[in-house]
């Protein structure tokens, strides 16, 4: 056991543990807002260039982010963002993909249900929380699981743009805590750390195994 | 009336998407490829106020002439060319005997996920740790401590041992290392897949192949194999486009050093190319390397897509 703990400390694991909930709490919930409203514009509401928009969004989808990384590095260094939970969260609030799985399932709401609730006088805004988003559920919570993982997971980001540790997120801490400067490696400390951040992943993967799976499924992305 | 209402309301419901994609991802397309264009052109001259750049093609000149570069990109495809097809084989032969089985097919299936789940770092580190070699080798007098689980198979069998990813390494080795690991990381997407594929064929084929009594191997070539084909190009599609864009699980083998200890830098990959040269501060040459790493995946992909077109039977 003395192991774990010295792995808890060396890493500083509890303040990185806290940083990626934060990130990642914080993150899903913005990103999940942003979704379901840019999915019922382009699901449920008319205006000009729907569809030509629509699909330039999907074609951002084949570039790689790595691409995007290059500029977006200096970006949010130009907003003196390095160093903050901001630049953890925003440049990855929207994704392409999230909203056109959650499209797709919106479109799957039968247009009669739109209609009474136009008839009955409820406006747009309130028959999306109501009606639409209940209805989505199972998409939504996919959607939650595999945001969460890519907060737990993410390693190249959280690395470029914080330079202290306290900023890190866990990924980092694990990989570079437990080598020292002689490049030896402490490894019954290291391998515990990998067993407390693995921990958590393959919990929510067991509860939740249902939802990440269908997921991934459609997607193909890790993360 | 009505209509422009509705114009005006659909815009504000795609507000804050549009805002935070017209900076993170529109603007990053437009400088990107102008920054790959400029010859001289960094963050630190930017930063300077001296801005003496030219328009032309040097980026990609210096950054193709580079002997790291090349390093990279023989490492990038020689990744591919082995995992690829390795992965896709190994799933298919995987999903296709979940398939075969009826009891435990549902806690089977839920093994063969974990990996995905996974954070590719942590299980690199592992992946590591059975691999390491701990003491000192190529002294005169070695004192080994552990040969790692792997050698200590491996000379239960009575084979020599390896240095698979120490210092002093060869390059096969290290290179068989990631071939396992990536292979290993790639399979449960690919067996989710296939097996969900399989599923979804018909059950008529199978009997009508039973009535027949065609040999097994047969039935897996010519009903699955055919059958399942358009999944089958899925994988491979996505499996070469995330296979030219490896990094992570370099990182978690061999940290970042990306090699062994005594030829850092020698596993590089294009996307390490492209954040080491950000990190130097050098944004023309990652701008370049980007597009040439985005050029690569569009051809290898339409390349896929053109061979499926023959080969795929929907």
């Amino acid at each position: 056991m003395s192991n774990y703990a010295e792995a808890f400390t060396t890493a500083n694991l509890g303040r990185l543990f806290m940083n990626t909930l934060y990130v990642g709490l914080v993150s899903t919930l913005l990103s999940l807002v942003i979704t379901i409203l840019t999915a019922f514009a382009f699901a449920r509401l008319e205006f000009k260039g729907k569809e030509l928009l629509f699909a330039a969004l999907l074609a951002t989808m084949m570039i790689p982010g790595e691409l995007f990384t290059i500029t977006n590095y200096s970006t949010v260094i130009s907003f003196g963002w390095l160093n903050t939970y901001t630049v953890l969260i925003v440049p990855f609030l929207v994704s392409i993909f999230y909203i056109y799985l959650l499209r797709q399932n919106f479109l799957q709401i039968p247009n009669e249900l739109y209609l009474a609730a136009k008839v009955d006088g409820t406006g747009d805004f309130k028959y999306l929380w109501k009606v639409m988003v209940p209805l989505s559920l199972p998409t939504l919570i996919s959607i939650t699981i595999l945001k969460m993982m890519g907060a737990w997971n993410s390693y190249i980001w959280p690395r470029l743009v914080t330079k202290s540790d306290d900023m890190e997120l866990i990924t980092n801490g694990l990989r570079n805590a437990f080598t020292d400067t002689t490049g030896d490696v402490n490894y019954p400390v290291q391998m515990a750390a990998v067993t407390l951040v693995s921990i958590p992943l393959f919990l929510v993967f067991v509860f939740l195994r249902k939802y990440i799976m269908s997921g991934v499924s459609r997607s193909g992305i890790k993360g | 009336m009505v209509e422009s209402k509705q114009q005006w309301k659909a815009w504000l419901y795609l507000a804050p998407a549009i805002v935070l994609l017209l900076v993170f991802t529109v603007w990053p397309i437009i400088n990107t490829v102008a920054m790959a264009f400029m010859e001289g052109y960094s963050g630190l001259t930017k930063a300077g106020g001296e801005a003496t750049f030219k328009i032309g093609f040097g980026n990609f000149i210096h950054v193709v002439g580079h002997p790291d570069f090349q390093q990279a990109m023989k490492n990038t495809i020689l990744l591919c060319v082995f995992t690829v097809p390795l992965s896709t084989i190994l799933a298919l032969l995987i999903a296709v005997a979940l398939n075969a089985i009826k009891p435990l097919r549902k806690a089977l299936q839920t093994i063969f996920f974990l990996p995905y789940v996974t954070n590719s770092i942590a299980i690199g580190m592992v992946f590591a740790a059975m691999f390491n070699v701990i003491g000192t080798i190529g002294t005169r007098r070695p004192l080994i401590i552990s040969y790692g689980i792997i050698n200590d198979i491996i000379r239960l069998f009575g084979g020599n041992w390896v240095n698979w990813i120490n210092s002093g390494s060869e390059y096969w080795a290290n290179m068989f290392v990631m071939v396992v690991y990536i292979v290993w990381n790639a399979l449960p997407f690919k067996i989710l897949v296939l097996l969900g594929g399989l599923q979804s064929i018909n059950k008529q084929y199978y009997d009508a192949a039973k009535v027949d009594s065609a040999p097994r191997w047969r039935v897996l070539t010519r009903i699955t194999v055919p059958l399942l084909s358009p999944m089958i190009a899925y994988v491979v599609i996505t499996g070469f486009i995330g296979g030219f864009k490896e990094y992570t699980s370099i990182v978690g083998i061999f940290g970042e050093n990306m090699g062994p200890a005594h030829d850092a830098g020698r596993l590089n990959t294009m996307v390490g190319l492209i954040y080491d040269s950000l990190e130097m501060d050098n944004q023309g040459g990652a701008s370049a390397a980007a597009l040439i790493l985005f050029g690569i995946i569009l051809i290898v992909t339409l390349i896929n897509l053109q061979v499926s077109k023959k080969r795929v039977h929907y």
